[in-house]
């Protein structure tokens, strides 16, 4: 597969800090697939997010998306449609009172034809699984619903990638579990390509590929398998790995052979069953 | 709680006002202006609050919540009608009294022009949603952009700060019950007491309001946001023939007004 992103050597130092928050970053992102960066705070994964849709362009180094490079300013508004982005905060990036008019937005500033418009917008609202909820006011929404419905907004751009900045480091295990099933059903279906950013492993299961960041650089580039299943090494790094893989690390440390590559519940309980026998 | 708080008070509907266009009603609040401060006699002061209750039926407005909004404004109409009361010359009421029965009835007519302007241009917000009145109102003064008015980023600014005033209010009850849980006390002494003690809300509020401007400011970004260039709207406004119908009642309704200032009605 093509990539659409590549990211090469890029360092990033924000304005009046000493320190530099990316230190040399290399990455290919593959069209259509789906890409979870782990790391804990300050390790630069939100700053990697906002390189990708020229928020922030690099120190040094290059970020090219479809070719174009996020540093070139006549080429913005096409790096922002072919990227979106869904922030962490969901009431602080919606912008009309009524949900349609929100998802509207981005249409609407892209030029686009009204008639177009509605189309995307009753299409984006029936991808996100809120066509029903058009006409309410976003404030009284769930946590969930609101971030749905910010990704309805960035669909509606019809990206060809996606970039979710910790989605859902505000919002309940129900809420969670709504946007990242959205996000892993637009990825499958659609094709679009997603870029999850989290600090939550179990989110990162369904994921093609994780890399892992610490202290501006990548430590880790792999399969959610290969990457989890070095349970010490991920440990040393100060992160966890998800609860099913820490059950079975505990288990084979008393004398059990499970192996780390089962990430999902019912794997892992597959696995030990068939230990059990 | 403060959360279910409506802001401009519009009652969702589905009448005949409330599918005029907004542009529409704006013309017509301000023909009700004109009209009413036109107005010099009984007759026409009856046939404006006739129109303005007719308006109310046919919206569905109940009496009620119109005259809610007059609570603010009571001591507004109380002191127009006390002074008036007192300072017109006149045939006294009585041997030795300066009130005047001229100036009782300014005082009735004073009154009933600020309840009924009050009224009538709610009738606008009650009817009209407020996206909907930014719309119109970015539409209407559109020719200004000519003359170097930021009329989008204006109307942007609007829609945005009504966006985010129920989210502020959300956020004033977190914050006063966090300072609450912490002893602060909102409800004793007395108003110098009472006003610093709003401090600590109000500091961590306006932080918060800043830090959401920054935030929404770069979501905007991201969703291509460029100023009102180039931008369409998914939601077209259309005149109508109702709204026609409406205009030519308009125009009909200051005809009348004029016709009977004319004959001093």
């Amino acid at each position: 597969m093509s990539s659409i992103i590549s990211i090469k050597n890029l360092h990033y130092t924000y304005p009046g800090d000493e320190f530099e928050s990316l230190c040399g970053v290399d990455l290919e992102i593959e069209k259509g697939s789906f890409v979870a960066v782990l790391g804990h705070n300050g390790s630069g994964k939100s700053t990697l997010a906002k390189h990708l849709n020229a928020i922030l362009t690099p120190t040094e180094g290059e970020v090219l998306v479809n070719g174009m490079s996020t540093g070139d300013e006549d080429k913005l508004l096409d790096i922002r449609r072919t990227v979106g982005m869904v922030f962490q905060n969901p009431d602080n990036q919606i912008v009309a009172n009524v949900v349609e008019d929100d998802v509207a937005f981005a249409p609407e500033n892209l030029g686009v034809e009204p008639k177009e418009i509605r189309k995307r917008v009753d299409n984006a609202l029936k991808q996100v699984d809120m066509y029903e909820f058009r006409l309410h006011a976003p404030h009284l929404l769930s946590g969930g619903q609101k971030q749905r419905v910010a990704i309805a907004g960035v669909i509606a751009m019809e990206p060809e990638v996606i970039v979710l900045d910790e989605p859902t480091a505000m919002l309940d295990p129900k809420g969670r579990a709504e946007v990242i099933d959205t996000v892993t059903k637009l990825c499958r279906e659609k094709g679009i390509t997603v870029v999850l950013i989290t600090h939550h492993m179990s989110e990162c299961i369904g994921a093609d590929r994780v890399i892992v960041m610490s202290s501006g650089k990548v430590i880790a580039d792999d399969s959610p398998e290969n990457v989890f299943s070095q349970v010490e090494f991920m440990k040393s790094e100060g992160l966890t790995v998800p609860a099913t893989t820490e059950l079975m690390f505990e288990l084979n440390k008393n004398g059990w052979h499970l192996p780390l590559t089962a990430l999902g519940v019912n794997e892992c309980a597959k696995e030990i069953a068939k230990e059990l026998k | 709680m403060l959360k279910d708080i409506t802001l401009g008070q519009y009652f969702p509907g589905d009448t005949v006002v409330h599918r005029l266009d907004p542009r529409t009603k704006l013309l017509l609040v301000v023909i009700y202006i004109v009209g009413l401060f036109n107005s010099t006699g009984w007759a026409s002061y009856a046939f404006v609050i006739l129109v303005t209750a007719l308006s109310m039926a046919i919206s569905k407005i109940k009496p009620k919540s119109a005259l809610k909004g007059l609570k603010p404004l009571i001591i507004i109409i109380i002191l127009t009608a006390v002074l008036n009361i007192f300072y017109t010359d006149g045939t006294p009421i009585a041997e030795g009294w300066i009130v005047t029965w001229e100036g009782i009835e300014r005082a009735v007519m004073m009154s009933l022009r600020i309840i009924l302007l009050i009224v009538g241009t709610f009738m606008l917000t009650y009817t009209t949603s407020p996206i909907a009145l930014t719309d119109g109102l970015e539409i209407m003064m559109g020719p200004l952009k000519k003359i170097k008015i930021p009329v989008h980023e204006m109307s942007m600014m609007m829609s945005m700060a009504l966006r985010f005033i129920p989210t502020l209010i959300e956020e004033t009850d977190k914050i006063m019950s966090a300072q609450k849980a912490r002893g602060a006390d909102f409800d004793s002494g007395n108003l110098f007491q009472r006003a610093k003690a709003l401090l600590p809300i109000l500091v961590p509020l306006f932080v918060s309001a800043f830090r959401r401007a920054d935030e929404l400011a770069v979501a905007m970004e991201s969703r291509c946001y460029h100023g009102g260039k180039g931008r369409t709207r998914m939601k077209q406004l259309k005149m109508q023939g109702i709204d026609l119908w409406a205009l030519v009642l308009g125009a009909a309704f200051l005809a009348a007004i004029f016709v009977m200032k004319h004959f001093g009605l």
